[in-house]
């Protein structure tokens, strides 16, 4: 098969790069783009690892062909921080214990951004169901899901300042 | 005491939780080198088979393919493995390790040839051309049939191809036939555990090269570094010619224990000179890499009416697969934790572990003790309901408490809480309210169970840990230690200890960990070891430095040394903290002086001989760490499906060094054992159907329930502070605490997991008949 040219614009930055058209978007950004916070575990989409957001929603890198994020917005773990400032996701994560051996934490934070975004004031049960999709072994998710409404109060507080 | 602690026992973020937050930690899959090569393993398409022939020739021929390695080319293809332990431990406890398949293949999924090529592609269409020509044999896939006169025989290998039988170990105390002769109640019952997945997120691999002084060189995340000895031995090597950098794991559970991709990788680097990448699928892991010991376990107790316990009789069969890798050290577990944490003054055990043509078992979180948990737990209430007593009640007539000897005779020395907890984590789950009949038409039910667990290992393995440090000149710490960190923040808690004594904040002390040639070797991260094992040698070693610093600080301050202590980054006096010298200013002086600033020290567990296998007697581990769960499930008597609702669950930790690890690792584990209830891995003669996560399916977000930690910090522990290990004594008595709460829900109790809705429903039905 011959590679294919094509631009992606991640964390807000664009990159043209020559691919394999059935590369899918999680190896295209580990292996092109050395953006390896992406994790890969399942390659079936049962695991939740690879979530990235693409035009702000979260998505399954594993499972989402390279070409078909083309002209998208595609923000991955390393483009959360903004001006060497930690997101409130992040933030709570580290606070609240919520990562063990780390595998999972990528696409658990973004997972979470997705629901923030969509859905400043869940409900624990609103969290558990949007995290679902993301499979931890080390956690029980108890502090994750902590971790996900402590940063929901934080990101409301920065909002009323 | 604990007022005095300025980090141990606070909930400090771990020094790689920035790292993991932004995506920067590292992990096996994430390293890529020039010029570097894809491996891939040629498997077996069966599980029982005699090779007859390998042709590798048209995979050679392939354009692009570097090298196409089978057991031949191995220059040690079979070795007798420690396991990565330093003691000559003898027969039983060390196993044969065969890098390649030769002879017979034992299990479905065995390497039979490792290819190396220039793209995962390649070397997967290479491993399709390797020709092998099969003879297949019927197997055998039951322990108990593979224990037989004339079973099919697993191994052709020398040593092993007498019989399947791997180990068999007894316990004898008191009299058992005198108390059932005796016993106003006996209770017999048959109980069956299944294989577990350890489904880590992250699968085995990693990258390994030739470094230009010709050490082979990997970096593959590894539960056990010290496995670069037997590495070394198998590729003929010295073994300061084997190194591993090795990188922290997304999650071990294990898993991580027995030697995983290091010696194909090493190989393959060897045979190419080229940098060379192997990461295995999520299939491959869930098919070929070992799994929790299946096992049959059979219980006959007898009790008075009053019901208390005088015999427990239990015999166990263990299935160890294809290879028997750590089988005898589970078996440790299981024959010891088989009566349960109950004083109990006639026992009798007899276990035993047989090859069969399954995946291997070997270390799974538990490792042993949650088989015997499960089963021991659910006869205590089959006990109960017997005579007519309360979960909590036959426990508390029955429970092990200070000064109580075990079933080998051995008297713990660290505190016994078993009585608190088990009050504790069920008064815990009353105190949420009175139980309703019913939730949304689904029947509620509450259950209780306790259990035990060693932390450190076997003490006639001789266990041993090493940490170094050096204090920089501007006050800084380095802290060395070959720490292999699968989560549970096993670095991370060194730093702190070091930090407390110091008297220096956490930031101020910076790991270097787990690289074989660099940092003192720590041992395993298995078997609950490292806080309690690698804490110590910590304190052993930063002690040493604190009294030099204190000595000189004495002398700056024209103090003696014990009217000196160092806090907030400085020395100063108890008695008057005004009167002080910066931390950095004692060590300028030391460096000076020309005293040392650096030292590594060794901490050593008790050592034991090995016990006599046929009438175990004695110390077997350390210490124990006790839990209690008590759990609340709705059961949907239409479907068989359930749910568990809510966990109260009671450990005492001794102390919690670090509050959010502690109790990350006990509200993990809980979730870990709910999911031995219901994980199938759908083993069919030696076949495994759960080929991904869609089929093997761990519990989610939704699926966890509500859990209430509960800490009792009693201080009774070995480890540094006071404090006992929990990773793997978290994900014991869940599980039974689970069927025991759907026995209470709707009157039946599987005796075999997992316990699907199909089975939960059909044996309520068979009730309601």
């Amino acid at each position: 098969m011959g590679e294919q040219r094509i631009t992606l614009n991640v964390n807000g930055r664009d990159y043209d790069i020559s691919i394999e058209p059935d590369m899918v978007l999680a190896d295209v950004l580990r292996e092109k783009l050395d953006l390896t916070g992406t994790k890969v575990s399942c390659r079936e989409g049962e695991c939740g690892a690879c979530t990235i957001l693409m035009d702000g929603k979260a998505c399954l890198s594993c499972l989402t062909l390279a070409v078909q994020a083309q002209g998208k917005k595609i923000v991955t773990i390393e483009g959360l921080a903004e001006k060497g400032q930690l997101h409130p996701i992040q933030k709570a994560f580290i606070n609240h214990g919520a990562i063990q051996c780390g595998y999972c934490t990528p696409g658990m934070i973004m997972s979470a951004k997705a629901l923030l975004d969509e859905n400043p004031n869940p409900t624990p049960d609103e969290v558990k169901t949007a995290l679902s999709g993301n499979l931890c072994r080390c956690t029980g998710y108890v502090k994750i899901v902590d971790a996900v409404m402590a940063a929901a109060d934080d990101m409301k507080r920065g909002e009323n300042k | 005491m604990s007022a005095m602690f300025k980090l141990v026992g606070k909930p400090a973020p771990r020094h790689d939780a920035w790292a993991k937050a932004k995506g920067d930690q590292l992990y096996s899959d994430d390293f890529t080198m020039p010029g570097m090569l894809y491996g891939k393993a040629l498997r077996s398409k069966y599980p029982a088979a005699i090779i007859k022939s390998i042709d590798t020739s048209k995979a050679k021929a392939l354009p692009g393919v570097h090298a196409v390695l089978t057991a031949k080319d191995v220059p040690m293809n079979v070795e007798i493995s420690k396991f990565g332990q330093m003691k000559d431990v003898g027969g039983g406890f060390e196993g044969l390790y065969k890098v390649l398949a030769d002879g017979k293949v034992r299990f479905k999924g065995e390497a039979i040839a490792l290819v190396a090529a220039e793209t995962e592609e390649l070397a997967e269409e290479a491993c399709r051309l390797i020709e092998v020509d099969y003879e297949v044999q019927p197997g055998v896939f039951d322990p108990e049939e593979a224990l037989k006169p004339g079973a099919y025989i697993v191994s052709s290998d020398e040593g092993e191809n007498e019989s399947n039988l791997i180990m068999e170990s007894h316990i004898n105390k008191g009299d058992v036939e005198k108390a059932f002769a005796e016993a106003d109640v006996i209770v017999e019952n048959e109980y069956r555990v299944p294989p577990v997945d350890h489904a880590y997120l992250e699968t085995e691999g990693g990258v390994a090269w030739v470094d230009d002084n010709g050490v082979i060189t990997m970096r593959v995340g590894t539960q056990v570094l010290e496995h670069y000895r037997t590495i070394a031995k198998v590729m003929g090597l010295p073994q300061n010619k084997v190194r591993n950098m090795s990188v922290p794991m997304g999650g071990g559970f294990g898993g991580k224990e027995d030697i995983t991709v290091e010696t194909f990788l090493c190989l393959l680097a060897n045979a190419t000179k080229r940098p060379v990448k192997m990461v295995w699928s999520r299939e491959e892991s869930l098919e070929v890499h070992s799994k929790r010991h299946p096992e049959i376990l059979r219980y006959k107790t007898a009790a008075t009416k009053d019901g208390k316990i005088t015999a427990q009789k239990v015999e166990i069969i263990m299935d160890g697969g294809g290879y028997k890798l750590l089988t005898g050290w589970v078996q440790m577990y299981s024959t010891v934790n088989a009566p349960g944490c109950y004083n109990i003054p006639n026992v009798k055990v007899d276990s035993y572990s047989a090859l069969t043509n399954n995946t291997p078992s070997s270390a799974n979180r538990g490792f042993g003790c949650c088989q015997a948990n499960f089963a021991s737990e659910l006869q205590m209430d089959e006990l109960a309901a017997k005579l007519g007593m309360s979960p909590l009640e036959i426990r508390l007539k029955n429970c092990l408490r200070n000064g109580d000897e075990i079933c080998t005779g051995f008297i713990p020395q660290g505190h016994i809480a078993l009585e608190e907890i088990a009050k504790k984590a069920w008064e815990g789950l009353e105190a949420t309210g009175p139980k309703p009949d019913y939730v949304d038409g689904k029947k509620i039910g509450r259950g209780l169970a306790i259990g035990m667990m060693s932390y450190g290992r076997l003490t006639f393995m001789h266990d041993s840990s090493r940490v170094g440090l050096r204090i920089e000149l501007d006050g800084s710490v380095t802290l060395r230690a070959g720490v292999p960190d699968l989560g549970g923040g096993q670095a991370s808690v060194l730093c702190q200890i070091v930090a407390e004594e110091l008297g220096i904040p956490m930031e101020k002390v910076h790991p270097y960990i787990m690289d074989t040639h660099l940092t003192p070797l720590c041992g395993t991260t298995t078997a609950t070891r490292q806080l309690y094992m690698s804490g110590n040698a910590a304190l052993v070693t930063v002690k040493v430095l604190k009294e030099r610093i204190i000595k000189k600080a004495a002398e700056m301050l024209d103090a003696k040394p014990e009217e000196v202590q160092l806090i907030n980054e400085k020395a100063c006096l108890i008695n008057n903290p005004l009167k002080s010298v910066p931390f950095v200013q004692v060590v300028g002086a030391l460096s000076n002086d020309g005293v040392e600033l650096f030292h590594e020290g060794q901490f050593n567990a008790p050592f034991t001989d090995v016990p006599n296998l046929h009438d175990m007697k004695g110390r077997i581990w350390p210490d124990f760490t006790y839990s209690a769960h008590a759990v609340e499930v709705a059961v949907d008597e239409e479907t068989g499906k359930f749910e568990v609702r809510k966990v109260v669950l009671c450990y005492d930790v001794g102390k919690a060094i670090n509050k959010n690890s502690c109790e990350g690792q006990l509200e993990g584990g809980c979730v870990y054992n709910q999911g031995y209830v219901t994980e199938n891995m759908g083993w069919e003669n030696g076949i495994t159907k759960a080929r991904s996560f869609a089929e093997y399916l761990i519990p989610t977000a939704v699926d966890a329930p509500e859990i209430e930690t509960i800490m009792v910090e009693s201080g009774g522990g070995l480890g540094p502070y006071g404090a006992k290990g929990v990773g793997e004594p978290a994900d014991n008595s869940i599980a039974p605490a689970i069927v025991n709460a759907i026995y209470d829900a709707v009157g039946v109790r599987l005796k075999e997991m997992p316990v699907t809705p199909e089975k939960l429903l059909k044996a309520i039905q068979e009730k309601n008949k």
